[in-house]
């Protein structure tokens, strides 16, 4: 067995996590749970609720160990919902996920852990931390291809990565769920949490960003300044969209290629348009030196990770390649490990 | 393992030992329902009627005023509900009030009083804020966070000239171990007790109605409590409560000497050894405004949570930060927010609150671990950003 530590779980009531805390307690280390409360209005996906917290509680109970609830909501207000809001305002597509893993659990929280005498801090990512001959560590790709988080904890440096344990990382979601049945923990059935914890089913983006910025409707034209349809907010539009932009049905397909906020005005092309060459990233991170040459480019959560090679800040692509959205990340990977990340400028 | 040093007595306070020595013969041979007629029913509905007379000697007012509730929050409930609901009009209440008050009030879209830098109710806020169609204000006699005794004499005087048809409800629910209630609460029309917060069991209240004062029950029922709360009373409470009451009046000035000794020292070492620290609601240095077993403290570039975990942990030292919320988490606290103070520095806050059962050991333990956390943490700070 590996030098027992004392080990701070992230448990957010759902089963990974809940089985991350179980599977270090079992390996002999002396572990405490933590429930991360960030958000403090409307929510339904499965973070940050009173019963969420409950369900951490009953694990942490089940498993032994002490519990405790951190609320990092001014921070998460801070450096995710007040950006959010900013980048939909500038007509950009801000991925909040990531800025809560790079702000959040693997800034503020590793942090505190140290703050509070604890060794490392574990999650349950599906994703894996791998160690080099020379010392280095990468974050590489969970064992369940479906469910592989290595994108969304890409911001992770060398400094973050020796102090952050991912338990569940090597096991597929099946395993995970098999072993939280084993243990009898009340989350084994508990479904996955999906999309952003701060918007609602129901209300949807919309509903969040109406009452924080005036969003406007748009008009929709062609490459040639035609107009040819209409959105009831252009801040929510996102590039590559297809549904929702009021076209004319029968048409060939079209795609959004640009978006204009000052102008109201949101222009389409047709999925050729929507291909280009390269992209070029802001905020770019690496997990150790700044790496050029061939690499692989994922451009969302679950997408295929494409053939590049990096020069400076921009990414070029072997082949043409879907536009990225503005304020979507860019990880990049040499085989099945994270190398660096940038969003898209 | 060394038993807990425990510093959070205004959440709630150790049982006395008479107080459960009092409850046990309830429970076991005198287990009447005080509202039949048998030999064992009147026996309970004389013993619940002693205990409403033990009450009335440490408070005030007579025993047939006394209705006995579910804790504190019913009893507050009931004197804000019970009021609005027989006489209609509007609650008026200081921004610093329990929330078993404040969202009441809130809810029955209800005023708030602001105070000034030391917690104290500001009359000229009051006055401006009162008029005729006032038929409830509630003011806390001691606030349940920093300590501050509010001036309600001066409240009733206020009340009555702008207010003329409003009665005057006090939360005393922090007061009774360190003030006499008796006194400082005369000029009330209501007044909150809490049995947990002076050595009697939780979930045991009562609400204090002087005669003439028109209330809407909340429970339906048997009409018990003269009509004023239905259910069967819990006569074991009831005397617990009671007793505690007696024993804490009798106490009382002991023990306020013996806390007013150990808060000074707490927090005059605090503040003279944490780099920034502040007294939350002690502006000027004079603590004449604030009841001895309270001290609340900010402490800048420090996280509540972070420094209670290690005072728990490395110290054995329990106290408490602002207020939880329902999932567990610490809030930041309207209390310190109208009180003036920043939100980053109420972030940093802490409250050490100490009881009858406090001993000196305990005191030194605060002391050096509020100390000894609060440097680690500040050290842990990023841009006084706290971990």
């Amino acid at each position: 067995m590996a030098r027992p530590e004392r080990v701070l779980v992230a448990m957010s009531g759902g089963v990974d996590s809940s089985v991350a805390a179980a599977l270090l307690v079992e390996a002999g280390h002396e572990v405490v749970g933590a429930t991360l409360k960030l958000w403090g209005g409307d929510s339904d996906s499965g973070c940050c609720s009173v019963s969420d917290v409950d369900d951490a509680r009953s694990v942490a109970r089940r498993l032994g160990i002490e519990h405790h609830v951190f609320n990092f909501g001014d921070d998460f207000d801070e450096h995710v919902v007040a950006p959010y809001v900013a980048d939909h305002a500038a007509g950009r597509t801000p991925n909040p996920c990531i800025e809560c893993n790079r702000h959040l659990k693997f800034d503020r929280l590793l942090r505190r852990a140290d703050a509070l005498g604890f060794d490392a801090v574990a999650t349950g990512h599906h994703a894996r931390i791998v160690e080099h001959t020379d010392g280095t560590r990468r974050v590489a790709r969970g064992a369940d291809p479906d469910k592989d988080q290595s994108y969304v904890v890409h911001v992770l440096d060398a400094a973050a990565l020796a102090r952050v344990r991912f338990p569940v990382g090597h096991l597929t979601k099946a395993d995970v769920r098999a072993e939280a049945a084993r243990l009898g923990l009340a989350t084994a059935d508990k479904p996955d949490s999906q999309d952003v914890c701060f918007i609602t089913a129901t209300g949807g983006r919309r509903e969040f960003l109406d009452p924080r910025i005036a969003t406007r409707p748009g008009r929709v034209v062609d490459a040639g300044g035609t107009t040819v349809g209409a959105v009831p907010a252009v801040e929510l539009v996102t590039i590559g969209q297809r549904r929702g932009l009021g076209l004319p049905g029968g048409a060939d397909p079209a795609y959004v290629i640009d978006i204009d906020v000052p102008g109201a005005r949101v222009t389409v092309g047709s999925a050729a348009d929507l291909l280009v060459e390269s992209v070029v990233l802001q905020d770019l991170t690496w997990v150790g030196e700044p790496t050029v040459g061939e690499l692989f480019a994922q451009t969302s959560a679950h997408g295929i990770a494409r053939r590049c090679h990096v020069a400076g800040t921009t990414v070029v692509f072997a082949e043409p390649s879907r536009r990225v959205a503005p304020g979507q990340s860019v990880v990049l990977y040499a085989n099945d490990e994270v190398i660096g990340g940038g969003i898209v400028a | 393992m060394v038993a807990w040093h425990y510093l959070d007595h205004a959440a709630t306070t150790p049982a006395r030992p008479e107080a459960i020595a009092a409850m046990l013969p309830v429970l076991t041979d005198g287990y009447g329902n005080p509202s039949g007629a048998h030999a064992l029913a009147r026996q309970a509905r004389a013993v619940l009627d002693e205990a409403r007379e033990q009450l009335v000697a440490v408070v005030g007012g007579a025993p047939g005023d006394v209705v006995f509730t579910g804790g504190g929050t019913e009893a507050d409930n009931l004197a804000v509900r019970g009021v609005l609901g027989a006489r209609g009009g509007v609650a008026v209440c200081s921004a610093i009030e329990h929330h078993a008050v404040l969202e009441p009030v809130l809810a029955s879209g209800g005023r708030t009083v602001a105070v000034d830098r030391r917690g104290v109710i500001d009359l000229d806020a009051l006055a401006d804020t009162l008029d005729p169609e006032v038929t409830l204000v509630s003011v806390m006699l001691v606030n349940n966070e920093v300590g501050t005794i509010q001036p309600l004499e001066a409240v009733a005087e206020v009340v009555r000239a702008r207010a003329p048809n409003a009665v005057l409800h006090t939360d005393a629910a922090q007061a009774l171990c360190w003030l006499d209630v008796r006194e400082h609460a005369a000029a009330a029309h209501l007044i909150t007790v809490a049995a947990h917060k002076f050595g009697g069991p939780k979930g045991t209240g009562a609400l204090l109605v002087r005669s003439g004062v028109a209330l809407k029950p909340l429970l339906l029922g048997g009409g018990q409590e003269r009509e004023r709360r239905s259910g069967t009373q819990d006569v074991a409470g009831a005397v617990a409560l009671a007793t505690a009451a007696t024993a804490a009046a009798a106490d009382r000035a002991a023990l306020v000497a013996r806390a007013a000794v150990w808060r000074d020292g707490l927090v005059d070492s605090v503040v003279a050894s944490v780099p920034g620290a502040v007294e939350s609601a002690t502006p000027h240095g004079d603590r004449t405004h604030l009841v001895p077993g309270i001290a609340n403290l900010c402490l800048p570039a420090v996280d509540s949570e972070a420094l209670l975990f290690l005072l728990e942990q490395d110290h054995r030292v329990l106290a408490s930060a602002g207020s939880s919320c329902a999932s567990g988490a610490q809030e930041p606290s309207h209390v310190l927010a109208a009180l003036g103070l920043h939100r980053s520095l109420a972030s940093g806050s802490l409250r050490l609150s100490l009881g009858w059962s406090t001993n000196a050991a305990d005191v030194a333990a605060a002391t050096d671990g509020v100390v000894d956390v609060a440097v680690r943490l500040q050290a842990h700070a990023r841009d006084g950003a706290p971990a």
